[in-house]
C-alpha cells in the first residue's frame, strides 16, 4: 500500500507543481539554513574528550583577592590560570591521581638539513602525566617518565605533522630535534592529535586557535632553558623582576592546570586540599582575603570560559526560528492543498477507505516533500559550509564540515521537520465529512 | 437487506434542532430496485448518505446485512462500506487525477487485493459497462455517460450487495441517462439490490418499488396530501 501512496503523492505534487516547488523551497532554505548553523555549533560545542570529561578537573585558586576582580568580566571567579608559585607547589604535592601544570610555548625547530630554514613551531610545556590523562594516543613511543621530569631532560614528543616534515613520517623514536639550538630525544609522536576545542588549556588558546599543537616538552625543562610563554598572561600588579624570572617570580597567572580526579571522594578530598592549600598561603602572609577557590569539571569549565562563541549560539537560534518560519508557510501551503482535494477525500472515504488510509496517504505527501526539501536543505548545507568563512573568524569556520552524520542528520530534520508540520493539514483532511462532500458536488 | 426502523437525524445548532429524517422506516429486500422520490430537501440524499454509513444518525435503528451498524467504529463501517456498499453518484465523483483503470481500482486497493486480482475483476467491470478500450483515458476525456458508466464500474467491481445511486441520470442528457438506466435495470436483473434515490418521476417508475418520501419521513401516496403537491411540481419541472 505504501507504494499505492508514494504514487499518489507524486502524482499530486506533480499537479500542482507552483506549490510544491514553493514548499520544497522553504523546507530546503530552512533546513539549509539551520543544518549549516548546526554544523559550526556541533564543531565548537561538542564535547572533545567525552569519555572522561566528567573526571578532568581545573582548579582555580584566588591568588589575586577581591581588587583581582573589579574589571567585573567574571562575576567573584579567581583567575581563570595559576602563577609559578602555586602551579609548581600543587605538582609538588600531587594530590590527584594524574595532573600537569602546562604553559604554550613556539620554539623553533632546526632541520637537519642546514640548507633547510628553521621551523617556527607551536606546543606546551607539560609534565608527564599529561599524556595518560588527556589520552593522547601515541603513533609511535609515549610520553616521558615522571623521572625525566624531575631530571629537566631533554625529550620531546612530536605531533604527527611534524613528524611528517621532519622524518617523512618514519618512526622517529629516538631520532634527536634541535629545538632553539638544543637538541631534545624524541621519546614519542602523536596521531595527528589536534583537539578542537584545546581543552586542556582554553586559557592560552581560547578554545579554538589555527594553530597546531606540534611539540610537547617537559614543563621544568622548558623554565630551566628560558622558553618563554607564548600564551596568555594577566597581571594584577607589575612584576617585581624582569624578564621570563620575573615572572615566574610574580603573582601574573599564565599557567593552565588539569586535574584528573575519578570520584566524588577524591573531588572532595582534592577541594579539601586546596581549600588547605590556600589557608596555609594565607597563613604565611600571601593573600589577605577570605577563601575563594574554584574547582570545576571540565564541561562546566568550558561553559565558564565561553568556550563556545556567543556567535554561533545566536546564529543557531535564529536559523531555527527560520526553520519555524518555513515550516509554519509548509504547513499552510499544504493545508490549502490537502483541502483543495476534499472531495477526492469524500469521494475515497466512501469507497471504503478508513481515516487511517486518508491519513497515511497524506502523510506520505508531506514526507516526500520533506525529502526533496532536504535534498535542497543538503545542497544549501554543503554551500553554507563552504561560505560560512564569510561570517565567521577563520579558526571557527574551517571546523564546520558535512559528513555522513550531518548528511544524515539534514535529511532526517527535512523530513521528521515537514511531517510535523503536515500533521495538522493531514489532521484535518481525514476529518473531512464525506457525506458532506458528496452532497456539495 | 436495509432495514431502518423509527430512524431519525438530527442537525443540531445551539439554537435550533432541525429533523431531516423523522421516525424514518424502510424495509428494502435482498434483489429488490428501490426508488427513492420526493421534493427536494425531503431529506432523500439523508437517507442514502445514512444506508451508506456516510453519515451517522440520531436515533432509532438500522440493519444492514444483517447488522445492526450504529455501534460501529470508523474502521468497521469503512470495512462494510468497502466491501458490502457500491456508490453512483450525481456528479460521478471520479478523481481527475487517475485515469479509468485507477479509478476504477480504489475500492479495491483499500480491500488489499493482489493486483492480478484487481486487474481481472477491473477489466470485468468496465467490459460490463461497455468501456473496456477505454481504460488508459482520463475522465476529462470521457463524455458524462461515460463517466457515469466509470463510476458503475468502480460500484461494481467490488461485487457489493448493495447499490446506491443517488440521482444517477441527472447530469446526463436523455439518450445518455437512457443507457445508464438500462445498464442499471441490467444489474438489477443479474440480482443486485439498488436503492436509488430521484425525483424524476420516469426513472422512479422503472424501479419495482418507490418509496417516497417527504419532510423526512416515508410516506403513503395515496393518502398524504403533501406528496401530491411536490411530486406534481417536480414532475412539471422535469418535463419542461
Amino acid at each position: 500500500m505504501l507504494g499505492y501512496y508514494v504514487d499518489l503523492a507524486v502524482r499530486s505534487l506533480k499537479r500542482s507543481p507552483g506549490l510544491t516547488v514553493l514548499m520544497i523551497l522553504a523546507i530546503g532554505f530552512g533546513v539549509g539554513a539551520s543544518m549549516t548553523s548546526y554544523s559550526v555549533f556541533r564543531a565548537v560545542s561538542g564535547d572533545p574528550i567525552p569519555w572522561k570529561s566528567s573526571h578532568l578537573y581545573v582548579p582555580q585558586i584566588d591568588v589575586w583577592g577581591p581588587k583581582g576582580h573589579q574589571d567585573g568580566s567574571n562575576n567573584n571567579d579567581p583567575p581563570d590560570a595559576m602563577d609559578y608559585t602555586d602551579a609548581v607547589a600543587l605538582m609538588r604535592d600531587h594530590r590527584a591521581k594524574l595532573q600537569s601544570a602546562m604553559y604554550r610555548v613556539s620554539p623553533s625547530i632546526v632541520p637537519p638539513d642546514a640548507s633547510k630554514h628553521p621551523i617556527n613551531v607551536g606546543g606546551h610545556a607539560v609534565y608527564s602525566e599529561f599524556f595518560p590523562m588527556v589520552d593522547a594516543p601515541f603513533k609511535y613511543g609515549s610520553g616521558w617518565s615522571a623521572a625525566e621530569d624531575s631530571q629537566r631532560a631533554a625529550v620531546v614528543v612530536l605531533n604527527g605533522d611534524i613528524n611528517q616534515k621532519l622524518f617523512g613520517g618514519q618512526n622517529s623514536v629516538g631520532k634527536t630535534v634541535n629545538i632553539d639550538g638544543k637538541d631534545y630525544r624524541v621519546v614519542g609522536v602523536l596521531d595527528n592529535w589536534n583537539p578542537k576545542p584545546v581543552f586542556f588549556d582554553v586559557v592560552n588558546t581560547g578554545g579554538f586557535t589555527t594553530g597546531h599543537e606540534d611539540v610537547f616538552i617537559p614543563f621544568q625543562r622548558a623554565i630551566d632553558v628560558g622558553m618563554p610563554n607564548d600564551g596568555n598572561t594577566n597581571c594584577s600588579e607589575i612584576p617585581k623582576g624582569s624578564g621570563f624570572v620575573g615572572l615566574q617570580q610574580s603573582s601574573c597567572v599564565w599557567i593552565a592546570y588539569m586535574a584528573e580526579l575519578d570520584d566524588k571522594a577524591a573531588v572532595t578530598a582534592y577541594h579539601d586540599y586546596l581549600d588547605a592549600y590556600f589557608r596555609d598561603q594565607k597563613q604565611a602572609g600571601r593573600f589577605s582575603w577570605p577563601l575563594n577557590n574554584r574547582l570545576r569539571d571540565l564541561p562546566a569549565w568550558l561553559d565558564s570560559e565561553h568556550v563556545v562563541p556567543s556567535d554561533t549560539k545566536v546564529s543557531l537560534l535564529v536559523a531555527l526560528g527560520l526553520l519555524v518560519v518555513c515550516l509554519v508557510n509548509t504547513a499552510g501551503l499544504l493545508l490549502a492543498k490537502f483541502l483543495r482535494r476534499s472531495s477526492e477525500i469524500g469521494v475515497r472515504r466512501a469507497l471504503g477507505a478508513p481515516r487511517l488510509a486518508i491519513y497515511t496517504q497524506f502523510l506520505v505527501e508531506a514526507a516526500i516533500v520533506g525529502l526533496t526539501g532536504g535534498a535542497l536543505g543538503l545542497l544549501l548545507t554543503w554551500g553554507g559550509v563552504h561560505g560560512v568563512s564569510w561570517v565567521l573568524p577563520k579558526e571557527i569556520s574551517t571546523l564546520a564540515r558535512l559528513d555522513v552524520g550531518l548528511l544524515a542528520l539534514t535529511l532526517l530534520v527535512a523530513v521528521v521537520a515537514t511531517m510535523l508540520a503536515g500533521l495538522y493539514p493531514t489532521f484535518r483532511a481525514s476529518r473531512v465529512q464525506p457525506a458532506l462532500q458528496l452532497k456539495s458536488n | 437487506m436495509l432495514k431502518m426502523t423509527h430512524l431519525s437525524k438530527v442537525y443540531r445548532t445551539e439554537v435550533v434542532e432541525t429533523y431531516a429524517l423523522r421516525d424514518f422506516n424502510i424495509d428494502v429486500k435482498e434483489g429488490e430496485f428501490v426508488a427513492v422520490t420526493g421534493p427536494s430537501g425531503s431529506g432523500k440524499t439523508t437517507f442514502l448518505t445514512i444506508a451508506g454509513l456516510l453519515e451517522t444518525f440520531t436515533g432509532g435503528e438500522y440493519h444492514l446485512d444483517g447488522i445492526e451498524v450504529s455501534q460501529l467504529d470508523d474502521n468497521a463501517r469503512s470495512k462494510i462500506r468497502n466491501e458490502k456498499i457500491g456508490f453512483i453518484f450525481q456528479a460521478f465523483n471520479l478523481i481527475p487525477d487517475l485515469n479509468v483503470f485507477d479509478n476504477v481500482e480504489v475500492p479495491l486497493r483499500y480491500r488489499g487485493m493482489k493486483s492480478a486480482e484487481r486487474k481481472e475483476r477491473i477489466m470485468n467491470a468496465l467490459e460490463r459497462v461497455g468501456l473496456a478500450s477505454r481504460a488508459k483515458h482520463y475522465p476529462a476525456e470521457l463524455s458524462g455517460g461515460q463517466q457515469q458508466r466509470v463510476a458503475i464500474a468502480r460500484a461494481l467491481a467490488g461485487s457489493p450487495r448493495l447499490l446506491l445511486a443517488d440521482e444517477p441520470t441527472g447530469n446526463l442528457d436523455t439518450q445518455m441517462a437512457r443507457g445508464v438506466l438500462e445498464l442499471l435495470e441490467e444489474i438489477h436483473r443479474e440480482g443486485a439490490t439498488i436503492v436509488m434515490v430521484t425525483h424524476d418521476p420516469e426513472l422512479a417508475a422503472r424501479a419495482q418499488r418507490n418509496v417516497h418520501v417527504i419532510d423526512g419521513q416515508v410516506v403513503d401516496l395515496a393518502e398524504d396530501p403533501r406528496f401530491h403537491t411536490a411530486y406534481t411540481a417536480a414532475a412539471g419541472q422535469v418535463r419542461s
